[in-house]
């Protein structure tokens, strides 16, 4: 039996955030990191719960990194408290926390072989040489590296270099694991199988994971919630079904997949109906909304481009515009088009390509309606 | 108008010897340059150095005889091994040179450490500053020194102002001075390959260390000190080869009985004009260099091998 395998079952439920009686297992308690008079991170207060995998989403520059590190414990945070488990992790330095970090570059050590590199961490916690070779034939197995313990790094392929990474945090039985970029250094079809592999060991192993990423998609696919950030600000956290239809302000909306947005003003409010006066179409848009508004209100009504109809007949929608195909994308599996209305306004559609290519039923420079319910809208006032 | 001359077919200009080549031009010329100041001299070097001395110009005997026949004696290097001074002057260079090196690395490295630590804008300024001496004569630095370290000098003159000491501190003409002399001049000469060596280790690596349960000490012990290896051996090298055949330095610095090989050299062709003794003791040095530095060489490549 594999020693860093849960022996009870894992637990498939991982939602800590939505069971009231769950005290969050880390706590970030209005961290704050300044250089000079630059705010890295600037009041950032989160809970994370036991076995989450969790996204740190945000463009670069956005402070994700460096909060992961303030929770390594390579930075000092100017302000704000981390609680681990119950205990004060702030000013505990990093070589005593129960946290490991998985770094971008891996950072494995060039002068050892990978078994010496899985075994560093285990030899600096003095345990018996027995057990430190039992733990690293376990994590090496786990990663399906064994053959290869004797190799240096450099003898590795990018992949086995970050599952290397991955086996020497993982042998170290952490309360918390941090990965910074783990798949950027991967090529795309690499990436896509090693995503499913770590969401696999994670829930073997049932460690916390915190993930940080720039690529939306890997913190869709990987996580279970996601935290947006913007400006050393977290902007939204929430599950990647929540953050991606319901967005809660236009940096959300825009940064997760793509997105159309037409500025108006509330016209009129009939319970969760509303009507937004959008002088860019020139017509009224019909959404749906359980937000509190009221007429007059400044709103930003969004339509992600797979949620559009598209035709070259009329569509029976409440919604509807007619325009002209200017930009025709084939993805393979959907297509990308770019409508251009009367009034030069365009319009991002994406549609399933349900029909094969010769049968195409849209194509350059046609003639076509565009039509949307109005469930299917957002409206955003930020 | 003529026919177009033949072509050759593109191929034949790659096809072209090594040493023709540009790029044979570019290796060899340094090459026919060794060749020339070094390999030349010291042949010549050589062929004194089994020659005897006469009282003639130039004063060693020629290495074929008026009748053809070869006039090699190895008595040159026997008288070598049979005068103490000569092992004297060899052990004692070499202790001289050690320390001098220790001091220069233990001084140097972290001076580079601490470079590669500061920001970037600063680090340049940092390395300017350790090149800066180049910028004035050797020599002149070295004469400075003496006005330094003299009885009547910078720093006894201050000490005795101070009312600290009431007689002058012997500096000048002592190991100390030496000592000096040497950590001072061949410092850049360990601090560049040191930092060449610890700005490539990436941050991550120590940060890595202390992560997985490193205190800074032993990170630095378990990671930076072992790739930096290659760098110290470096710069030990740059230091510790020019420091042991080193002349200037002890004969303006040290006193009559610091004895360094460099300093014998030259009392035997200048002092003695003793032409084939003095090329003996240049040719030993050479091989006792020689020796560390082909240890070290196949230290490298085992190490780069496994």
């Amino acid at each position: 039996m594999n020693s860093l395998v849960q022996t009870a079952a894992p637990d498939r439920v991982k939602n800590g955030w939505n069971r009231p009686e769950e005290a969050p297992f880390l706590r970030i308690e209005g961290v704050e990191k300044r250089f000079g008079g630059f705010a890295a991170v600037d009041g950032v207060s989160l809970d994370i719960y036991r076995k989450e995998l969790f996204c740190l989403l945000g463009g670069s520059g956005c402070g994700k990194t460096t909060l992961l590190r303030i929770l390594a414990g390579f930075e000092q945070p100017t302000a704000g408290r981390i609680y681990l488990d119950g205990s004060d992790m702030t000013d505990v330095p990093p070589y005593e926390r129960p946290i490991n970090m998985m770094f971008q570059s891996y950072a494995l050590f060039p002068h050892m072989s990978v078994e010496s590199n899985v075994a560093f961490g285990l030899k600096q916690e003095g345990l018996p040489r027995k057990e430190i070779a039992r733990r690293v034939a376990d994590a090496l197995e786990l990663v399906q590296l064994g053959p290869l313990a004797k190799r240096r790094p450099h003898q590795l392929s990018g992949g086995q270099r970050q599952r290397v990474a991955l086996a020497r945090c993982l042998v170290k039985r952490p309360k918390l694991l941090l990965l910074d970029e783990p798949l950027a250094a991967l090529d795309k079809k690499l990436r896509e199988h090693t995503q499913f592999e770590l969401m696999n060991i994670q829930e073997e192993v049932g460690i916390t994971f915190i993930v940080v990423t720039h690529d939306q998609e890997e913190a869709m696919s990987l996580s279970t919630r996601i935290a947006v950030m913007d400006r050393g600000q977290i902007v939204q956290v929430g599950t990647p079904t929540e953050i991606y239809e319901y967005p809660e302000t236009r940096f959300t909306a825009n940064f997760i997949g793509s997105i159309n947005f037409f500025d108006g003003r509330i016209a009129r409010v009939e319970g969760e109906n509303l009507t937004v006066a959008v002088p860019q179409l020139g017509r009224d848009l019909l959404v749906r909304s359980k937000k509190e508004l009221s007429p007059g209100t400044e709103v930003c009504v969004a339509i992600r481009p797979e949620k559009i109809a598209i035709s070259r007949q009329p569509l029976d929608l409440p919604n509807g515009v007619k325009g002209k195909v200017r930009d025709l994308g084939y993805l393979g599996s959907v297509s990308v088009y770019r409508v251009e209305l009367e009034n030069g306004c365009l319009i991002k559609v994406t549609a399933a390509n349900t029909l094969h290519s010769a049968e195409r039923e849209v194509d350059w420079d046609d003639e076509v309606y565009l039509g949307w319910r109005a469930t299917s809208a957002l409206v955003l006032t930020e | 108008m003529s026919a177009p001359a033949v072509k050759a077919p593109y191929g034949r200009l790659r096809r072209l010897p090594f040493w023709i080549s540009g790029r044979g031009a570019v290796a060899g010329i340094p090459y026919l340059w060794l060749l020339l100041f070094f390999l030349l001299p010291f042949g010549i070097v050589l062929k004194i150095s089994v020659a005897e001395p006469i009282i003639a110009q130039p004063p060693f005997t020629p290495l074929f005889g008026p009748d053809g026949s070869l006039q090699a004696t190895l008595d040159n290097y026997r008288f070598l091994l049979e005068d103490s001074l000569y092992l004297i002057a060899y052990l004692n260079s070499l202790k001289l040179a050690g320390i001098s090196t220790l001091l220069c690395l233990l001084i140097g490295y972290p001076m580079a450490y601490g470079i590669t630590r500061a920001p970037r804008a600063t680090r340049n300024i940092l390395l300017l500053l350790v090149i800066l001496p180049f910028w004035t004569s050797f020599l002149l630095r070295v004469y400075a020194w003496m006005g330094i370290l003299r009885n009547n000098g910078l720093i006894n003159n201050l000490l005795m102002s101070l009312g600290v000491i009431e007689q002058p501190i012997q500096m000048m003409n002592t190991d100390f001075a030496i000592y000096l002399g040497i950590t001072y001049s061949y410092l850049p000469f360990m601090i560049l390959p040191l930092y060449a060596a610890l700005e490539r280790l990436s941050p991550d690596l120590v940060e890595a260390a202390q992560d997985l349960g490193c205190r800074p000490w032993k990170a630095f012990v378990t990671i930076t000190l072992p790739l930096s290896l290659p760098g110290i051996i470096a710069g030990c090298l740059l230091v510790f080869i020019p420091a042991v055949g080193e002349f200037v330095i002890p004969s303006l610095l040290g006193g009559p009985d610091s004895l360094m090989i460099g300093r014998v050299l030259w009392d035997e062709f200048f002092g003695n004009r003793d032409w084939p003794v003095a090329s003996a003791v240049a040719i030993a040095l050479l091989l006792v260099l020689v020796v560390p530095i082909m240890l070290f060489q196949r230290m490298n490549l085992r190490q780069a091998r496994s």
